[in-house]
């Protein structure tokens, strides 16, 4: 594989590709680029109950999305195979300064590795990223009504004035888990 | 949302259009987005930190540069009308504000999950295929806060 496509892209290559999927989902089938929305469908269609939110046609309108999905999660295994990058990420150096004064100071792989993995999951700081982050992240995104995707991207390039609140939402919260809720969680954390 | 969904419906039940049409395209596209989300690093938990700790462009160049050529995209489809690959037209539903709480606290709360998990929903399943299987939990997670939404919405401020 030739090494500009397995070293990592630069954003004015990504971002602008990842931009072009509005336009794309649109000229294919109408679709509006939007992945949290699929959480909605699976909760339709696994576990409907009596709530009237799921109680919809999730195959007429998710399935193009699903597999949109299945076709993220394929992609991901692919960039980690066909294009793997074996070197660490190039963190800033500040960056490393200050979750190293949290406690963490093995800085190789997609994510903390004491925390995000099986056995970071037993311990209570991986429990509450993992798993208090995933309700936190399902549940905000289906009460704003669109993630990162629907809302930063597709929202505010359609200039759409609800999305640009619900991106400011995202920063504000953003900016209370890393500057507030982590130093509390982390310093538990030590190698 | 829920508006958006009723029309995409309405749009699929008066074309009689089969669930599984055009499902190829989909599926390579997901393939593409997953590739991208990985090889730009934007599933990387250590990016979301240098964002929120605004100590890197990075994020801010992948997002921004990402918005412009979307909004340069919508915008030139508004104008010009094209329709979709099959002859639809293209219809982008408008989101509406209500009071707004929704969107400002929903988002505020999707925040704090992003900020812990490193990860929206996107780089959730690009990091399960890329091998993180404990984000598995996570997506059941996420699936789960869905769910609670879907529960406590009507009474819920929107």
């Amino acid at each position: 594989m030739p090494q500009f496509l397995t070293d990592p892209w630069p954003w004015y290559v990504a971002g602008p590709m990842i931009g072009l999927f509005v336009p794309l989902l649109l000229l294919v089938g109408g679709k509006e680029f939007g992945i949290s929305v699929n959480l909605r469908h699976l909760c339709a269609a696994l576990l409907p109950g009596r709530a009237e939110f799921f109680k919809y046609d999730w195959k007429g309108s998710g399935a193009w999305n699903l597999t949109f999905v299945a076709g993220v999660t394929l992609g991901g295994f692919l960039a980690g195979t066909l294009l793997e990058h074996a070197a660490p990420i190039a963190i800033s150096a500040s960056t490393r300064a200050d979750l190293g004064a949290l406690g963490l100071t093995d800085f190789s792989g997609w994510a903390p590795a004491g925390l995000f993995s099986w056995t970071g999951l037993t311990g209570a700081p991986g429990l509450l990223l993992i798993v208090g982050g995933g309700l936190l992240v399902g549940f905000g995104s289906r009460y704003a009504g669109g993630c990162t995707s629907g809302h930063a991207i597709t929202g505010l390039a359609c200039l759409e004035l609800p999305s640009l609140v619900a991106v400011v939402g995202f920063f504000a919260g953003g900016l209370l888990a890393t500057h507030f809720l982590l130093p509390a969680l982390l310093p538990g954390v030590r190698p | 949302m829920s508006d958006a969904i009723a029309e995409v419906e309405a749009r699929s039940a008066t074309q009689g259009e089969p669930a599984r049409r055009g499902f190829p395209a989909y599926l390579l596209l997901g393939v593409a987005f997953g590739i991208l989300l990985v090889k730009s690093e934007v599933v990387s938990w250590w990016r979301i930190q240098e964002m929120f700790r605004f100590q890197s462009f990075h994020m801010y160049g992948i997002i921004g540069s990402a918005v412009a050529v979307a909004a340069l995209s919508v915008a030139v489809l508004r104008r010009f009308h094209p329709r979709t690959l099959r002859g639809e037209p293209i219809l982008i539903p408008p989101k509406s504000m209500g009071k707004g709480v929704r969107y400002l606290a929903g988002g505020t709360i999707f925040g704090l999950g992003w900020g812990l998990l490193g990860a929206c929903p996107g780089p959730m399943f690009a990091l399960l295929g890329n091998g993180m299987t404990v984000m598995a939990v996570a997506i059941v997670s996420a699936v789960a806060g869905t769910w609670l939404y879907g529960v406590l919405r009507p009474r819920l401020p929107h």
